[in-house]
């Protein structure tokens, strides 16, 4: 048996003084040799445990196979075959918990960059294969209709999945561009919206209509969708609905959700103002709150924008955050500060209601609290005051109310998300499936792409498939 | 002084859903922003929506540019919840400004509710007033006052309402829609009386679907979104203060914006004509 390589081939990245000031890419993606000196790496073991890691099970063995032996247009084939948004998953899927974790030399230390190469096969694509955008052997109509509301990263998945069986499928964003938080949420630098686009593109390629500007629940509702020649909807609006702390302050200019902040940015592209009309009031300085991935967006791209200081403010410790370590890590490079173990008490304006501070108290931590991580209490006594120009609160987001508000016969939990068989998407509704945020609250793009998947599958199979 | 514009776009699936006091979201280019406006009226046999706006800023003057059979590239609605329609008695629907327009769909429902209609409508000089016929059609009663005193009596609502609270009509329900001075200060003339004043709120928005919460207005002691629990609050509860600094985040900004875009349209034109 040949050697074990345990070297990860490291992909190039833009320097962090350079890229904390300009919103193009960070990763620069592998280049062909440095993608086939990866690949070579892969033992292709035959548990092929990888692609049980993968929620949405990419052939991720054979597709390494493939670049192995410089077959670009085989691996694209079976890379797509299972996922319609390689480009997106290479860059944005938590890699390191799914299928790298499950590598045969994850144990190791140094399991195979599986998302690293995904990405090059998508980039390799695009750059190569213009044509593929308008695949020949399309299925000739089956004649049934299915309704995908939202078109995120679940949407896509199942109006892609199930065009590719031969269903007629309409796709309705509410926004006035396709692709959900991909587009309005996920910054520029981390996941290019050309690439977004180019994705969708894919999926419309393949046969699926899309309504833009169409808020379901308000133009249309879901019982009229049914009732108008829609044998099934599919639910995958997100987790839209921005959180806040509730305590004194919270309503002064200059606080935003990071939806709002991220949206301004990203969808609206506020860094181009004012060449783009839309604009956003960055500051000095500027406190974002929580540890999540939303929030390592909202402080990197305030950074971007030129802000002096920014602040990720984090009750807990460094450890608990949710966010991915790659992400935190690339925040800390580019001089995001962290002060951890602070929580806001309130918030300080001016006579002009803009903040100007925000008192903290200083937390430590307890016994672990329902979600495992211990919980952080605040030291009585310890409030300090931060001056901020801006805040960002970015503690995660609940489902919007709007659907489930006007479709009776829906479940809902007490958090607002939308009960659905785990198994299959189906809801208690006769006809309905739901998938992704709206059913687990805020979650993963990948996690989204395999609730899609499965309830393709599941609405073929009710379909007659 | 702004002008008033009325603008009248092809949308009929909107147009099928549409209620009094629902608005839409529109963007007028790829570079554009995204900006509420009332629907002011729609016909869903035409298809068609009405919307009458104030030419303040760069979104809305780049409207005033359209021609017929032009293109607005984005419009979602409708939007917000639907007016408070009921059997109220009395109603006194009082519209300023764009207002004069926002105001009718909700005077001829509140009619059509078997409520008697008192409407008064504002503008500030004689040139800024329209649809004083149509909004005499839907109402038991049309009251016009005009700022400068050019046309009717002079003086603003304020003023009119004071005077039919003091009247023979007991006031059941004021609902006004306006500049946000105006809808503070109908609710302040009310308050002492305790007549209900429902009023329709226009904070800056960006998505219009509760994305944001950029939107978000304190009512009572709670923080709302304009965008899905309104944009209809009882104004006795509104916190104007806030709703006033929140409108001002961008003052700076979208003047910068306007006077960019100004100078852009000057050089686009003087191209055109050579």
């Amino acid at each position: 048996m040949a050697k074990l390589d345990l070297n990860r081939v490291p992909m190039p990245r833009q320097d962090p003084k350079v890229r904390g000031r300009n919103f193009n890419e960070v990763a620069l993606g592998y280049s062909l040799e440095q993608a086939q000196a990866e690949a070579n790496r892969c033992i292709q073991c035959p548990k092929r445990s990888c692609t049980e890691g993968c929620p949405v099970g990419v052939d991720i063995p054979d597709f390494i196979k493939a670049i192995r032996e410089g077959d670009m247009p085989e691996a694209v084939k079976l890379l797509k075959g299972k996922n319609s948004l390689p480009g997106i998953c290479g860059r944005v899927c938590p890699q390191e918990t799914q299928c790298e974790s499950t590598c045969s030399l994850a144990k190791k230390g140094a399991p195979i960059a599986i998302g690293r190469l995904e990405r090059f096969v998508a980039d390799w694509e695009r750059a190569n294969m213009q044509s593929a955008n308008s695949p020949s052997n399309q299925p000739t109509p089956n004649g049934k209709q299915v309704a995908v509301v939202g078109s995120g990263p679940a949407g896509l998945t199942v109006a892609a999945d199930l065009a590719k069986l031969g269903h007629s499928v309409t796709l309705f964003e509410a926004l006035h561009v396709a692709g959900g938080v991909l587009m309005y949420g996920i910054p520029e630098f981390r996941l290019p919206k050309a690439i977004v686009q180019a994705e969708v593109d894919y999926v419309i390629s393949l046969g699926v209509e899309l309504k833009l500007d169409s808020v379901v629940g308000k133009l249309v509702t879901i019982d009229e969708l049914l009732n108008n020649g829609y044998q099934a909807v599919f639910l995958g609006t997100g987790a839209g609905l921005p959180m806040f702390m509730d305590i004194p302050g919270e309503n002064l200019n200059g606080i935003y959700s990071a939806n709002e902040f991220l949206t301004r940015v990203n969808l609206m592209k506020a860094y181009l103002f004012p060449e783009y009309d839309t604009p956003v009031k960055v500051g000095r300085r500027v406190a974002v709150i929580g540890g999540g991935n939303v929030a390592m967006d909202s402080a990197r791209c305030a950074l971007r924008l030129g802000a002096e200081v920014v602040y990720i403010v984090y009750r807990r410790s460094e450890v608990e955050m949710p966010a991915r370590r790659e992400e935190v890590e690339n925040a800390k490079e580019e001089g995001i500060q962290f002060k951890i173990l602070t929580n806001p008490k309130q918030f300080l304006g001016n006579e002009q209601n803009w903040v100007v501070g925000m008192e903290c108290y200083e937390m430590e931590l307890g016994e672990p609290d329902a979600s495992g991580r211990r919980r952080p209490i605040a030291k009585p006594g310890s409030e300090f005051i931060i001056d901020v120009d801006v805040v960002i609160v970015a503690l995660g987001t609940t489902p919007n109310p709007l659907i489930a508000s006007t479709t009776p016969g829906l479940e809902t939990t007490r958090r607002g998300t939308v009960v659905a068989d785990e198994e299959t998407g189906k809801t208690v509704k006769d006809k309905v499936w739901a998938g992704g945020d709206i059913v687990t609250g805020a979650a993963t793009v990948i996690s989204a792409m395999g609730a899609g998947k499965t309830a393709a599958f599941s609405i073929d199979e009710y379909l007659g498939g | 002084m702004p002008n008033m514009h009325l603008l009248k776009v092809a949308a009929p699936a909107v147009a099928k859903k549409a209620q009094p006091g629902q608005f839409v979201v529109i963007r007028t280019d790829e570079k554009g922003e995204r900006i509420p406006l009332t629907i002011a009226d729609w016909d869903e046999e035409e298809g068609s929506l009405t919307i009458v706006f104030m030419e303040v800023g760069t979104t809305t003057s780049k409207l005033t540019l359209l021609q017929a059979g032009d293109y607005i590239t984005n419009l979602v609605g409708p939007l917000g919840l639907p007016a408070h329609i009921d059997r109220f008695g009395t109603v006194v629907c009082v519209g300023g400004c764009y207002g004069i327009a926002s105001i009718m769909p909700i005077a001829r429902a509140m009619r059509q509710a078997g409520n008697k209609v008192i409407s008064v409508i504002e503008a500030r000089s004689k040139f800024l007033l329209f649809w004083e016929e149509r909004l005499r059609s839907v109402s038991d009663q049309l009251i016009i006052t005009t700022g400068d005193g050019s046309y009717a009596a002079k003086g603003w609502v304020g003023d009119r309402l004071k005077e039919i609270i003091a009247g023979e009509d007991k006031v059941d329900l004021v609902n006004a829609i306006g500049c946000t001075y105006m809808m503070m200060l109908c609710a302040e003339i009310t308050r002492p009386f305790g007549i209900k004043t429902i009023v329709h709120l226009n904070p800056i928005m960006v998505d219009g679907t509760g994305m944001c919460g950029c939107c978000r207005v304190a009512v009572g002691d709670e923080t709302k979104f304009a965008c899905v629990d309104g944009p209809e609050f009882d104004g006795h509860q509104v916190d104007w203060d806030l709703l006033l600094a929140r409108r001002g985040i961008y003052l700076d900004d979208e003047i910068r914006s306007l006077q960019e875009w100004e100078c852009q349209n000057l050089i686009d034109l003087s191209r055109r004509e050579g």
